[in-house]
Order: C-alpha cells, then structure tokens, then sequence
C-alpha cells in the first residue's frame, strides 16, 4: 500500500476514504460544503421573472404568475414565458402584467396572445378540431389494443383442442426406432 | 391471406418513419403567423432619438410595403442591411423600420448613421409592445403589406438577393397588380 504510513483508524466516519488520505479535515469540509453548495445552486429553480416587474398586488401577481406559466416562450419554446430568461419573454411577461392592471380577465389576456402567436403560444394545447387526434389518440390505441389482445387470447383458447391428439402408429413406430439408434 | 398478418410491423415501421421524415424537417422557428391575412393591427410608435417622426400604421395606406423588424443588437440585421440598403436606393418598395428592443436609445440612431439608413420611417419599440402585436419572435422579420392594409406575407430571416429573387420580389410584383 502506498499511503500505509498515513493513519486512517481516527477517523470512523469516514465517507471516502480516498478523500481521507489526500485532504487534512478542514480542507475535507470546505470540499463537502462546496460540493453540497453546488448541488443546491444548479438543482434549485431559477426564477426569471426580476423583481422589478413584480406588482404589488398579491392577487393580481399570482394571476399574472399563473398565467405566464402556460405561455411558452416564441424565442427559446420549450420554456414558459415566466420561466425564460428571454428579452421578449420578459416583454410578455410585462405585458400579461399591464393587461391584468387594465381590468383584461385571464380569458381575455389568453386570447389576446393567441389571436398574435396562435394556439402555438399555449403550453397545454387546447381541445379543437386540429388536436383531437392529439388528445384522443392515444386513448384510442389503447381501445385497440385491448382488441387486439382480447381477439387474440380468444382465437387462441378456441384452437388449442385441436392440438391435443396423440401420435399414430405410425408415428410411434418412427419414434421407437430414432430411440433405439440413440442407445 | 394469414401470413399478410406478419407484415404489419414493418408496415406500421413505415408509417412511423414517413412521420418523422415529415417531423423532422419541420422548422420548429416557423410559427404560423396568426396575423395573415388580416388587417396590420393599429399602433403608433414613437420615433427613435433623433429623429421626428415616428411610424404608425396609418403610414403605410394605399401602397405596397414592407415592415422590417431590426435592432442593433441583431447579428443577421446587420448581414440583411447592405441589401435593404440596395432596395431603397433602387426605390423598388418603401420598407418601414421598427427598431425593437434597444438597451439603449442611442444605439439604434447610431447604427444607423455608421451604416446607413434604408428606411422610410421607423418606429422606436422597446419594450416589444408593437412587436408583440404583430407576432414577432425574433429579428429580422419582414412583413408585406398589401394597398388595403392586410397583411399578406411574414419573412423571418434576413432578406438576401436570392430570396428576394426567387421569391420576395415577385411577391410584390403581384400584390401591386391586385
């Protein structure tokens, strides 16, 4: 062993004994902290929206937050508008916010956003016409699948009688003699 | 008849695979311009430091012309602007500017003047309200607009002599015939 001189045995609660050997005990927390802090920095959720935007009625803010939630972001799409950290994300955002100190309903906001960047804008795709397949189809597999399996069991269940007769003489006369060739 | 029943894998593979061809080669940028086709939303833009006059939709009645979106910050602006350039020395269509999302007032002006200005009014944008309006996602974009006010065609892209060759200019060669 190469760091055999370096004692280990003061140390029980060792995590990894490698960072034992190469690290003093502060330098060892300093790394833990670091790593744990690093974890924490890049798990935790990033918030885009900047507190300058921020209205200061609650209500109001927790629509406007709602709301921005289910409109993706044009420029970087598979982010929502309240998540992006985008120029134009950022305008929209703003905007939602001016409509809805306006007096704009929810409805009406959605709308106003459609009628510029169509159904596209949505997150959540809405039930129409063009989306049914969308929404629809994957029930429908699922239908025909059970159909297809049921049809399949019972077909087979049905000609499973037919399989079940025993050899002929003949056939038990080729068998006796592949066996005796064997012995 | 029954042994048919062992192709329907490779036919349902087929199937799948004619859909991601069609999927793939789908340009997820190209968003559907919802405003096609309808008239060019009202508004009236402030003009950019320096100048006096700003851009409204009132501007464009009665004629053929184009709406550009651009910015200072833009990188393709920039490869599009010696031929927007061309377009307004020639005089072939009036492109109306909207100078969308400066960080600073003076950029846009300076731009300008460093490169020269193709525009015959623009409009100063920067917080995206008319740019928004008229469904724009990214610069440059360019809008033509028809003698009635519809909108009939969005370009998103620079404008390049090739496009515009193949396929702008004649454009609006037959919006001016309509």
């Amino acid at each position: 062993m190469i760091f055999s001189h370096i004692p280990l045995i003061d140390r029980p609660t060792s995590v990894c004994p490698i960072i034992d050997v190469f690290l003093n005990r502060k330098t060892k927390i300093y790394f833990i902290f670091l790593a744990f802090s690093l974890i924490a920095f890049y798990s935790s959720p990033t918030f885009a929206v900047e507190p300058s935007e921020v209205l200061a009625d609650t209500a109001l803010e927790a629509r406007a937050r709602d709301i921005s939630k289910g409109f993706r972001c044009v420029v970087c799409q598979n982010q929502s508008i309240d998540d992006s950290n985008a120029g134009l994300a950022r305008d929209m955002r703003l905007l939602v916010r001016e409509r809805l100190v306006a007096g704009d309903t929810n409805a009406e906001v959605t709308n106003y956003m459609v009628s510029r960047y169509g159904s596209y804008v949505l997150l959540k795709p809405p039930l129409n016409k063009s989306t049914y397949a969308l929404w629809y189809g994957p029930l429908l597999i699922i239908c025909l699948s059970f159909v297809i399996l049921f049809v399949f069991f019972h077909r087979r269940q049905h000609s499973s009688v037919v399989t079940t007769e025993g050899l002929n003489d003949e056939e038990q006369r080729r068998i006796d003699a592949l066996l005796k060739d064997e012995e | 008849m029954k042994r048919s029943i062992y192709l329907l894998p490779l036919f349902i593979f087929l199937v799948i695979v004619g859909y991601f061809a069609v999927g793939l080669n789908m340009n997820p940028r190209d968003i559907p311009s919802m405003l096609l086709d309808q008239k060019v939303p009202h508004f009236d833009l402030a003009p950019i430091k320096g100048s006096k006059r700003g851009f409204s939709h009132k501007d464009l009645s009665g004629q053929v012309a184009l709406i550009n979106i651009f910015g200072s910050w833009c990188a393709a602006c920039l490869a599009e602007h010696p031929f927007l350039m061309e377009i307004s020395t020639k005089g072939l269509i009036p492109i109306y500017g909207i100078d969308w999302r400066e960080k600073n007032p003076d950029d846009g002006p300076r731009w300008l003047a460093q490169r020269g200005d193709p525009y015959t009014l623009i409009g100063d944008d920067p917080k995206s309200k008319v740019a928004i309006a008229l469904g724009v996602t990214g610069a440059p974009e360019t809008l033509f607009v028809d003698k009635s006010g519809f909108i009939r065609y969005k370009h998103v892209g620079p404008i390049t002599p090739k496009n515009w060759q193949s396929k702008l200019w004649p454009l609006v060669q037959e919006l001016r015939e309509q």
